[in-house]
């Protein structure tokens, strides 16, 4: 008896809790361009949290309690998947008991799934480092990718809030003409960069690379999430006094000490690019940033 | 030559009828070359507009081409990952763990004991020498869109025979009411930090000796859990569990439930860089019936049959700096138990009885620090203490649950390599107070993992 009781009163304080909630959409975005695109296709109808920040690695997150406690009141989960959080993003999944946003459901948005990936692997081995099966999750570093995902996400966003599906639409137009005029932009600004050879600290940056039409010569890491060894880094010495590349590129989340080591033997430029949004940026801020770094550095 | 000599014979011909021209002929003259020069203007006009519109009809028919291409293009980044599910997609997780060590002791592990508590058959230390630990498969799925299950089978090996152990066998639900989970089967106590967690994911190749002390390690039982997330963003989560409390430290046959926990946790940030979570939980078994725990120098079985309580609290912190793979955690966890009840050797029967009332607290703390995404390296501290009472002092001595004032402690060290996240090699050393005559320990411990990519919980 006291048990239902108990349970009643559960039952009814969540019924107030729910009535009282705000009616805006509750968007728990893994990395923080998805917060950013998120933002651009719903205005004020939605408010955002990004899980991480431009300088924390997306593969290695801590399942805090904070992000637990987050994801629980979310309506909908926006990230990159194929693996890309597979350290962290099941486990809080499954402690929030949040329905709305468990695999399959409405809720449960991963970007990748939308567009085309490269590096899919044709062999799955381990001894091949930290390989991801589904094929490469960096996608946001393609911005013609990234209007797809817009697309798409503008559609589950009109799914889950039909009430106000002709205000995302409007807002997913706005958004669309202004990012491809952006594009065009973008591509127009780094002619003059293309089939330049270089050097990354992880493969995250072929999505980058292929709009750009750059050349990739070389990664630091030896195998994909194995850290940079010495007997590597010599190999590449070797490689760059032989060939040198036009520019080394790391991830602000990344340790820089084997792109500077790299950098200091050679005299070729490292340089910190930002694989995704800063606080409080836009997308377009972003992409011009990046570009502009770029631009700058490479030689 | 007859060409010329025409020209020439019509020329003539012009100029000598040139006078015979009246100005009417030459007014109508003008007039048809007016018509003829206004019909080539007009010509000339229609296809200079044929001209416009034809180059209008190509900048048009480019501009749709770099459209075509550019939709094209996207149609092509857009392809739609379908063909990459993978075949085995309806099959389980699947995951192995490989464990094994090397442990070297300076007193001889059989004459281990902790004076205050009488351990459970499973506790004690290590054998001697190289011996495989527990190798461990589990099995995980998505059952439907609400439930999710797992179990995992331990392989361990006892004496040359090898046993497999049902460690964790439950269904929980995913999706069934905002907040609320039911776990049901087999499954570790969410109490404590460190119990819910596989002894593989522990930063230490041993448990802390409180966990030694009261569980034989780790509680785990057949019952059912309830947990619920409050909808705030302060982490808060209530939960309560149902066991059947069969197994150490309850004993006994119940039709019901043996043993029930409470459990509270509440955690957040700081911010991005720091975190926090604490935990409270109660434990209690009541009509504890018969548990054997081994008795002092193994002079028979000890039984015990009586109330159990435990309180326990837990504290964890951690530092993930940003654009580093360097971490620290700080872990700290106390337990109270409190008994009331009868002890025997062997038998109630026997006259080798007594009341007892116990009370037994320990903690530990310990602090890992993780230098870069290779190396991790850390200290523990742990401290028990015990108080016992009751009618027949020699038989609680026996039973091993007299400390006669003596507090075990012990000192831990340990430094890991970790190839990669799926690999890792473990150096130990343990000053070991746990009795009287301290002992030093080394463990050297591998633990490999096959299969599914793991998530670790906080």
């Amino acid at each position: 008896m006291k048990i239902n009781q108990f349970f009643l009163l559960l039952l009814l304080l969540l019924n107030i809790h729910n009535a009282y909630a705000s009616s805006k959409i509750n968007i728990f975005a893994c990395e923080p361009e998805w917060a950013a695109l998120s933002k651009e296709l719903g205005g004020s109808l939605v408010t955002t949290f990004s899980a991480t920040n431009a300088n924390q690695d997306p593969h290695h997150i801590q399942a805090r309690p904070g992000l637990i406690a987050k994801i629980r009141q979310a309506d909908l989960l926006v990230c990159s998947g194929s693996d890309l959080e597979i350290g962290w993003l099941p486990v809080l999944l499954r402690k929030s008991g949040n329905s709305k946003v468990q695999p399959g459901q409405k809720g449960y948005f991963m970007a990748s799934k939308t567009v085309k990936l490269l590096d899919k692997p044709t062999v799955l081995d381990r001894s091949m480092g930290d390989i991801h099966a589904a094929g490469n999750p960096h996608i946001q570093l393609d911005p013609r990718r990234i209007r797809i995902v817009a697309k798409k996400l503008s559609q589950r966003l009109q799914q889950i809030d039909s009430e106000h599906a002709l205000e995302y639409q409007h807002k997913l137009t706005s958004f669309d003409a202004r990012w491809h005029k952006a594009i065009k932009q973008w591509q127009e600004q780094t002619r003059d960069i293309q089939d330049k050879s270089i050097v990354v600290h992880h493969n995250s940056w072929v999505y980058l690379q292929k709009w750009l039409k750059l050349n990739k010569v070389a990664e630091l890491e030896p195998k994909p999430g194995v850290p940079p060894t010495s007997s590597h880094l010599s190999k590449l010495l070797k490689q760059m006094r032989q060939a040198p590349a036009d520019i080394i590129i790391y991830s602000t989340y990344q340790d820089p000490k084997a792109a500077t080591w790299l950098s200091s033997k050679t005299g070729i430029t490292a340089v910190a690019l930002p694989s995704t949004v800063s606080d409080n940026e836009t997308l377009f801020h972003w992409m011009d940033r990046l570009i502009q770094l770029l631009k700058d550095h490479i030689k | 030559m007859k060409k010329t000599l025409s020209i020439l014979v019509s020329a003539s011909f012009i100029c000598a009828s040139g006078t015979a021209f009246s100005d009417t002929q030459i007014d109508q003259l003008k007039q048809e070359l007016k018509i003829l020069k206004q019909d080539y203007e007009k010509r000339i006009r229609a296809l200079e507009k044929g001209l416009l519109t034809a180059q209008q009809a190509a900048k048009q028919n480019k501009q749709k081409l770099a459209d075509v291409q550019e939709q094209a293009e996207e149609a092509e980044l857009a392809s739609d990952n379908t063909q990459t599910i993978a075949k085995n997609a309806f099959n389980p997780q699947i995951s192995m763990i490989l464990d094994g060590r090397y442990a070297s002791y300076q007193n001889n592990p059989d004459n281990y004991q902790l004076p205050g508590y009488s351990l459970g058959n499973e506790a004690g230390l290590f054998s001697d020498g190289f011996s495989l630990g527990e190798s461990e498969l589990t099995l995980s799925s998505n059952i439907d869109q609400i439930f999710y299950g797992q179990i995992t089978l331990a392989f361990a090996d006892n004496n040359g025979s090898t046993e497999v152990g049902v460690e964790e066998a439950f269904a929980q639900t995913s999706s069934l009411f905002d907040g609320l989970t039911i776990k049901m089967g087999r499954f570790f106590s969410a109490m404590g930090y460190l119990n819910g967690q596989h002894a593989h994911a522990w930063d230490f190749a041993d448990a802390p000796l409180v966990y030694r002390a009261l569980f034989g390690d780790q509680y785990g039982g057949d019952g059912l859990q309830f947990s619920y997330v409050a909808p705030t963003d302060l982490f808060v989560q209530v939960g309560a569990e149902l066991f059947s409390g069969s197994r150490f430290p309850s004993a006994g046959n119940h039709s019901g439930v043996g043993t029930w926990t409470t459990f509270a946790k509440i955690g957040d940030d700081f911010n991005s860089e720091n975190s926090w979570q604490m935990g409270l939980s109660h434990w209690q078994a009541s009509k504890v019936d018969k548990r054997e725990s081994n008795s002092l120098n193994n002079a028979g079985t000890t039984l015990f049959s009586g109330d159990s309580k435990i309180n326990a609290l837990d504290l964890v912190y951690k530092w993930t700096p940003n654009s580093s793979n360097k971490s620290f955690k700080l872990q700290f966890e106390y337990f109270d138990r409190d008994e009331d009840g009868d002890i025997a050797i062997d038998d109630f029967l026997s006259a080798d009885i007594s009341t007892y009332h116990g009370h037994q607290k320990g903690w530990y703390a310990q602090g890992i620090y993780q230098l870069d995404k290779q190396w991790r390296t850390g200290l523990r501290y742990d401290h028990l203490s015990s108080h016992a009472s009751g009618s027949n002092g020699l038989v609680l001595n026996n039973a091993g649950l007299e400390s006669h004032g003596y507090k075990p402690a012990r000192y831990s060290a340990m430094l890991e390599w970790l190839p990669s996240e799926f690999s890792r090699i473990r150096l130990q050393y343990n000053n070991d107070q746990s009795y009287k005559d301290s002992d030093n320990q080394l463990f050297l411990q591998y633990t490999f993992s096959m299969g599914t990519h793991g998530a670790h919980s906080y």
